[in-house]
């Protein structure tokens, strides 16, 4: 998942240890609800509104974090703090699935009695409804996560008269619903996981949603949205704990996101307890004065994400593998590191999957010395390359959106580039339009900065998704395989990766390791920068702080105290 | 004189901003210098410092050492007085080209809008009313978003994104019409003196006319009007550089270095105060220097209200 608005993480020894205090207390245990703490208003603030409320259609981490509170899906990821946070549980299911014909069918059974916030029962009707609802709002992933159900391939052709015929099957008198896949897909319960997979009235509008909420079976639901101003949310009063573990009962009376600050304003605000939460990159500027003066209001998280600069290597200078070579070899990215705000804040990596990431191995192909543990960069080397490549002298464009961070980094960039031989330039552009214009092969765009952050851990999220010739789509928008990387042979790897998950995951894991390895060190498509941390500044009255390694804090854990 | 003085006193410093950077401060103040080191009291520290607690990266303050990071560094590790000193050059550049080019193009508009009146004067008139019709900031952040990404082609003409001589044109466009309103005006009241009607009379081509009458009557203004212009572009090239959409990095002028120091307003001030102080004594020495040409002039002049 790309994230708009890439979060500036921090730490600091007494940080670190808030935090390994969470990992240590890691457990599948759900959370134990103390009514005691229950009520207030909590206020979060965020610079801009995060785009669409529709769930099925908004992809970001902005709002998925709150959908966490408002939709339940047939699966979900389990609510607890530390790594226990990835696994899957049943959520609007009775039970895990269960799986036969050879991976390719799952038989879920319904959960009775559970009403949506408008009050109508939740159906098999309405699960079926909203599984073709996704071809029909043009779920962004319906081509690449849900076109292994049985039926979308018309659906895709056809959003408007998605059946979904043969694949979502439903039974009213027993109250199931059958998913047929045309072939096994190791993560697709994954994909029902996140909010695209939210179950949703069978009425809802079969176009994006917009701003005008829709009805969900979370603990809270969505009361008013204004993305100039605020959106909120209240207490879902149809809503009745029937799995911790999957959605528990929350802390707050209401909810809101309010919008239209500046960051340093939101910070004053939590600091003078006018706000509760900042969603925001922190500024750079008070982070010193934060960790030093509120150090218990900041908390700090790893994430499974990266920080990368993708080479588009069907043009020129980076269609050349030297060339690309040496970019690697030029990069420092302790310096990186250090402009995005220090070691306790990101960790330099050289591998496409992050560490502690299914499948990650540990390897640093280009660097000074052949350990592999990064220790710096090689710029005689870079300089050699880039010689022995002939592209010397040739104009890069590097894209890098406009906020401080991303703009720091590419001007350490550019000077990179010019100082092994090429004549860089800047292109800041707009976050909001960034991320695609670089995925977009008309504009040209040879380098660039960008990030991703996992969708549900599994390798393919990031290799598949990023990397294989499925992921770039020439001329479109929506090429989310920025280096335009195809390769037949790794290709091939990758699927017998995938077939493996299915019945041997720790070997699949071991081959995605492999194929990770294969495209940096022979085909070395991107630089990969650091892998960054997550950091929530929250204010004093605010307690019960509990971080998800897949959707970060659950805004509906705190309590105003 | 004291706004000459104190122009000439600023020109001078910026331009020995080469000689500041390599034979007294030692630096690159283009190239990023994140893991560098310099020497403060025989001590090696790093350029860009992490905090005792290890979180978050701040450069060093200023040690008011000329040799070393006099102004501190910024948050690239560069030194803020070296490129406060190249910024200097590149503001002062592209507010004096940026006039010149205005106040020629203008001049020339002007003089021919109200020499030859009629549909002429009605075709240029209409085109300074739309230009001037939107406010000056919104064309140049149109024209400079536009053209930063993809560089401006006319023909054989080729500027390229990066190009420092886009915003020298957008800024010298966006101010045409404030510039060849008011000289219409004065063209338009000298066609009607007995002189020029004498050189009509007499059988005296236009162009003789014009420039041989009308240009040595409407000269002072014009020279009244550049140190103005140089002032107002000056400032319009900051404010398009603090968008990040006037000078490009890494090179510097004065709104791209107050930009670079918006992240660290909290803890190093100087990095946005020092270019932001010598804005205002450029401009306000500019201002002065306009209004003494305008008293030296064109005493009865109304010029600096319709701008």
């Amino acid at each position: 998942m790309k994230v708009l608005l890439a979060t500036l993480t921090a730490a600091a020894g007494a940080l670190v240890s808030a935090t390994a205090s969470v990992a240590a207390n890691s457990s599948n245990t759900a959370f134990s609800y103390q009514k005691a703490h229950a009520g207030g208003t909590l206020k979060l603030l965020a610079s801009t509104a995060g785009g669409t409320l529709d769930p099925q259609v908004n992809y970001t981490l902005q709002y998925w974090q709150l959908y966490q509170a408002t939709y339940d899906g047939l699966v979900t990821f389990r609510k607890v703090s530390g790594a226990h946070s990835f696994d899957i549980v049943p959520d609007l299911a009775t039970a895990m699935p269960k799986v036969s014909n050879g991976g390719k069918t799952y038989t879920f059974t319904l959960r009775k009695g559970i009403k949506f916030s408008n009050g109508a029962p939740v159906t098999v009707k309405d699960v079926q409804a909203s599984m073709q609802r996704l071809f029909k709002v043009s779920n962004p992933n319906a081509g690449t996560w849900y076109n292994s159900i049985v039926g979308s391939a018309a659906c895709l052709k056809t959003p408007a008269t998605c059946t979904l015929s043969g694949g979502v099957v439903v039974n009213a008198a027993t109250n199931t619903v059958t998913f047929n896949l045309v072939a096994p897909d190791p993560e697709f319960l994954d994909q029902l996981a996140v909010p695209f997979g939210a179950v949703l009235p069978a009425n809802a509008p079969a176009k994006d949603a917009g701003t005008t909420p829709i009805p969900g079976t979370g603990a809270y639901a969505f009361s008013k949205y204004d993305p100039n101003r605020q959106l909120t949310m209240v207490r879902n009063k149809y809503f009745k704990v029937w799995s911790a573990a999957a959605q528990p009962q929350g802390y707050p009376n209401e909810i809101d996101m309010v919008f239209g600050s500046t960051v340093e304003s939101e910070v004053t605000a939590v600091v003078n307890g006018q706000g509760d939460w900042v969603f925001d990159p922190l500024p750079s500027d008070r982070l010193s004065e934060l960790s030093t003066k509120y150090a218990s209001q900041l908390h700090v998280n790893p994430l499974t994400a990266v920080w990368y600069l993708p080479m588009n290597t069907n043009l020129a200078p980076f269609n050349n593998v030297l060339a690309r070579e040496a970019v690697n070899y030029a990069i420092d990215k302790n310096a990186a590191v250090k402009l995005f705000g220090g070691t306790q804040l990101a960790q330099p990596v050289c591998t496409i999957l992050p560490p502690g990431f299914p499948g990650h191995q540990n390897f640093c192909a280009f660097q000074k010395g052949t350990g592999s543990k990064y220790v710096g960069p090689d710029l005689a080397k870079a300089k050699a390359l880039v010689a022995k490549s002939g592209t010397k002298g040739m104009a890069v464009g590097i894209v890098v959106t406009n906020d401080t961070v991303n703009m720091a980094v590419g001007q350490y960039v550019q000077s990179v580039l010019n100082s092994i031989g090429y004549k860089a330039t800047l292109k800041p552009l707009s976050a909001n339009i960034q991320f695609n214009y670089i995925q977009n092969t008309k504009n040209k765009v040879q380098i660039s900065l960008t990030q991703w952050y996992q969708d549900y851990p599994a390798a393919s999220d990031f290799l598949k998704v990023l990397l294989s010739c499925s992921g770039f789509h020439p001329g479109s928008d929506n090429s989310i395989n920025i280096a335009g990387f195809c390769n037949k042979a790794i290709d091939a790897k990758m699927a017998q990766a995938e077939k493996l998950s299915i019945t041997n995951p720790p070997a699949a894991n071991v081959l995605w390791g492999q194929v990770d390895k294969q495209i940096m060190t022979t085909q070395a498509p991107w630089v990969p920068l650091f892998t960054p941390k997550q950091i929530d500044f929250i204010s004093s009255r605010v307690g019960n702080y509990q971080f998800s390694r897949q959707f970060y804090m659950y805004v509906d854990q705190l309590w105003l105290k | 004189m004291a706004g000459l003085a104190v122009l000439v006193f600023v020109v001078t410093i910026c331009l020995l901003a080469p000689v500041y950077a390599s034979h007294i401060a030692h630096v690159n103040p283009f190239t990023s210098n994140v893991q560098g080191t310099t020497t403060i009291h025989g001590k090696v520290v790093a350029v860009l410092q992490t905090n005792t607690l290890g979180i978050g990266v701040t450069p060093i303050g200023p040690t008011w050492d000329l040799s070393h990071y006099f102004l501190g560094a910024d948050n690239q590790g560069r030194d803020v007085f070296a490129r406060l000193l190249y910024g200097g050059r590149t503001s002062l550049l592209i507010g004096s080209l940026s006039a010149l080019i205005c106040v020629v193009v203008a001049s020339l508009l002007g003089v021919i809008a109200g020499y030859f009146g009629g549909v002429v004067d009605w075709i240029l008139s209409r085109i300074f009313d739309i230009v001037w019709a939107f406010p000056i900031y919104l064309l140049a952040i149109s024209l400079s978003v536009v053209l930063l990404t993809s560089g401006l082609n006319l023909g054989p003409i080729h500027i390229g994104p990066g190009s420092m001589m886009l915003p020298i044109l957008i800024i010298a466009m966006v101010f045409v019409p404030y510039v060849a309103r008011p000289l219409r005006g004065i063209v338009l009241s000298l066609r009607e003196r007995e002189f020029i009607q004498a050189a009509i009379g007499s059988g005296a081509s236009d162009a003789r006319i014009i420039l041989k009458e009308i240009l040595p009557n409407v000269t002072p203004s014009i020279i009244v009007f550049f140190p103005l212009m140089v002032a107002f572009n000056m400032l319009t090239e900051s404010a398009l550089s603090f968008l990040s959409i006037g000078v490009q990095p890494p090179n510097a002028s004065w709104g791209t270095i107050i930009n670079d120091g918006l992240g660290l307003l909290y803890t190093r001030p100087w990095v946005a105060m020092a270019p932001g102080i010598m804005i205002v004594i450029t401009a306000g020495s500019l201002n002065i220097l306009g209004d003494g040409a305008r008293d030296a002039f064109d005493p009865k002049a109304k010029l600096r209200g319709s701008i």
